[in-house]
């Protein structure tokens, strides 16, 4: 994956730093807290959502347990439908297709849908350095570009920005690429979007060159699905003549009936609706109707990797509906950039260390980035076991490290063994943490002077009582206080 | 990321689906997941289908009209009327008598119109293939009397006729009804967007009117 977030700390200082914005904690507290609970009315709807996520479980595990088999019938589909078929190693190679087919057609502007593999792969950066202007048309995508931001969120990639915000950006930044922005424009949701209706009309109606990417790809059939809500979708799916679809390979589904389990899991995890405003269904090219020329670039860039692993692969089922990142309390405080990568909150903190690795120091934290609280795996609508992979990346983590100098961690660790392994020892560390614990006011001990820094600095700890059970019981046998 | 072996002979085709047989080789040849298929197909035998249709689709914003197939043309042309379309276009083989009532400018489509001409049209008049209760959705198939996607995308009013026959409880019965090979639009009320603090606002860049027909 290319599209590290540069210079992204590791996520306990990138968490620091994003604590302290006040503005982005109070934008996120009321974001995902609203999408939380429409989505809880629309999931608890429907009495069979339990049988929906095992039927989705179970349809991305046959999948991913013989994806060559279908990822061959899939090429072959859109193959005959009059589609190409690209394939692409990584992300530079992914890239290199993409800017080459744009390049044979002869243009210099593409219109781009919300796209998270193109994210991942930065498209829009290898477009750029060869001379191509990528105009994304997703009102939030539109926002984090000409803000010369980064996305935080899967599904509301400005998340982070308020009203207020945003209008400042559409005032300095749309008359830089096009239609300006009303010099009166306030700043009113509902004017904010039709300022961006006026901007990106004339770029969809001449654009002759769409990339997108989909939210499934149907094997049997060779059809291809994107959900979406403004339109922006259907208009770069339609209207030009050339579509590029890139696509990461774990996005494939067996047949076409399973869509009816996809599409109603998706819509009431992702938006909290019953359905989301436009599903565009194709299969290859269709005479007289929409783009002549389809094009097909199936990715891995490390997804094989974490199909390797056969406790971390459960994370290829994702479907991108980011509902587990509006339910985790670690990502409702700190949003999505401390994640440094395109996938934040529980699912990019499992999926990210497998596409990327655990060499760099936010990649090695991620698996970190959570207090296990189990509420992600709760709501995937394809019951992703996020505590279990993360608990298994966080021991990858701790192997790697072994060898060379113990962590702080690692001999605390060490010296903790040492005291449990002898009830006199445990007793001698009881008695000093009740002594000490007498120090601490208002019962929680906060930060602490290095090596104790390694935990207290992200954690707060109960203080320990004065006297412990086991030296409570020894005094009274249980039978008096 | 891991540093992958490139031997220029080997196609990345090759190579990726090398890469995922090597990953998959803790999986037995005879491996089958059973996919447990235990939800709803259908709607409660008390539900009235084609009255849920209209209340959800209505719950998206967009305007319901239930009428007899004989008030079809009067409907159409109010519709159109309240909503300042003078100048509709429709696929080429929309029954006629559904606008013979109207008075605004007909523009039948030819494959011809591009982009900017469907632009500067108001609206568009369609059938649809199937609709689904549940949800409110509407689907378009390009089939009889519906058009190619972009009549029934870039003007700013959609209008579409659906008969009761074509409604469906579920959205597996929908799925069902459906065939792959053709290009499909699923509409389920007005473009919209959310993106602004999680404001709900109606129309973006599909049309921001949609006034459904439902026929019995």
């Amino acid at each position: 994956m290319t599209a590290t977030f540069l210079g992204t700390p590791a996520f306990p200082e990138a968490a620091k730093r994003a604590l302290q914005d006040t503005q982005l904690r109070a934008n996120l507290a009321h974001a995902t807290a609203t999408i939380r609970s429409k989505r809880a009315v629309v999931v608890g709807e429907r009495p069979d959502w339990e049988e929906l996520r095992l039927a989705g479980e179970a349809l991305k595990d046959q999948v991913l347990r013989h994806l060559d088999t279908y990822l061959v019938q899939l090429e072959e589909k859109v193959t005959a439908a009059g589609g190409t078929v690209h394939w692409a190693r990584d992300a530079a190679e992914a890239n290199r297709i993409v800017v080459d087919l744009v390049r044979a057609t002869g243009e210099t502007e593409v219109v781009k849908v919300k796209s998270m593999a193109t994210q991942e792969t930065d498209l829009n950066g290898a477009l750029e350095t060869a001379g191509i202007s990528a105009w994304e048309t997703d009102l939030a995508e539109l926002i984090v570009q000409l803000g010369h931001d980064q996305p935080s969120h899967i599904l509301v990639p400005a998340i982070h920005r308020n009203r207020a915000e945003i209008r400042e950006i559409f005032l300095a930044e749309m008359g830089k690429v096009g239609e300006p922005a009303p010099p009166d424009l306030p700043a009113e949701p509902r004017a904010l979007a039709e300022a961006a209706r006026r901007h990106l009309r004339q770029k969809f109606l001449r654009a002759k060159v769409g990339i997108s990417g989909a939210n499934f790809a149907v094997a049997e059939t060779g059809s291809l699905v994107v959900v979406e809500s403004e339109g922006n979708g259907r208009m770069c799916l339609t209207l030009p003549e050339t579509l590029i679809s890139v696509v990461g390979i774990e996005k494939v589904v067996p047949t076409f009936a399973d869509l009816e389990v996809f599409l109603q899991l998706l819509p009431r995890s992702s938006t909290g609706e019953r359905m989301n405003p436009y599903t565009s269904i194709w299969t290859g090219v269709t005479p007289g109707d929409g783009p002549q020329a389809f094009h097909l670039v199936l990715v891995d860039n490390g997804r094989t990797t974490s199909l390797a692993d056969p406790v971390g692969r459960q994370a290829l089922r994702c479907i991108r509906c980011s509902a587990c990142l509006n339910v985790c309390p670690v990502y409702e405080r700190t949003g999505g950039h401390a994640y440094g990568s395109v996938y934040p909150g529980p699912i990019g903190a499992i999926l990210t260390p497998q596409l990327r690795g655990i060499e760099s120091e936010i990649d090695k934290s991620l698996p970190y980035a959570s207090s296990l609280c189990g509420a992600c795996f709760e709501v995937c609508p394809v019951r992703i076991d996020i505590p279990e992979v993360l608990v298994h990346l966080r021991a990858r983590v701790v192997d790697a490290e072994r060898g060379g100098v113990p962590s702080a961690e690692e001999l605390a660790m060490r010296s903790a063994a040492w005291m449990f392994g002898d009830h006199r020892r445990l007793e001698s560390a009881q008695r000093a943490a009740g002594l000490g614990g007498r120090l601490f006011r208002r019962g929680r001990i906060g930060r602490l002077p290095f090596p104790f820094s390694k935990w207290t600095d992200a954690r707060d700890a109960p203080v320990p009582p004065a006297e412990s059970f086991r030296a409570w019981w020894r005094r009274t046998r249980g039978t008096r206080r | 990321m891991a540093a992958y072996s490139r031997d220029p002979a080997v196609s990345a085709r090759e190579e990726v689906l090398g890469r995922i047989r090597a990953a998959l080789a803790d999986v037995p040849p005879d491996d089958e997941v059973p996919i447990p298929r235990n939800h709803q197909r259908t709607a409660p035998p008390d539900v009235d289908v084609a009255h849920l249709f209209a209340e959800r689709v209505a719950d998206y914003r967009a305007t319901v009209h239930r009428v007899p197939a004989g008030e079809v043309a009067a409907t159409v042309a109010a519709a159109l009327a309240q909503h300042g379309v003078r100048r509709v276009v429709v696929p080429a083989d929309l029954p006629p008598e559904w606008l013979a009532a109207s008075e605004a400018e007909v523009v039948r489509d030819d494959g011809s119109l591009s982009a900017s001409a469907l632009d500067a049209l108001d609206g568009v008049v369609t059938a649809a293939a199937v609709g689904i209760a549940e949800t409110g959705t509407i689907v378009l198939d390009g089939g009889t009397a519906q058009g190619r996607r972009a009549l029934s995308l870039v003007p700013d009013t959609h209008l579409c006729v659906v008969r009761t026959d074509q409604v469906v409880g579920t959205v597996p019965e929908g799925v069902a009804r459906l065939d792959p090979v053709r290009p499909l639009t699923w509409i389920s009320g007005p473009s919209a967007t959310s993106d602004i603090e999680l404001q709900r606002v109606e129309g973006v860049h599909g049309p921001r009117t949609l006034v459904v027909l439902l026929v019995d």
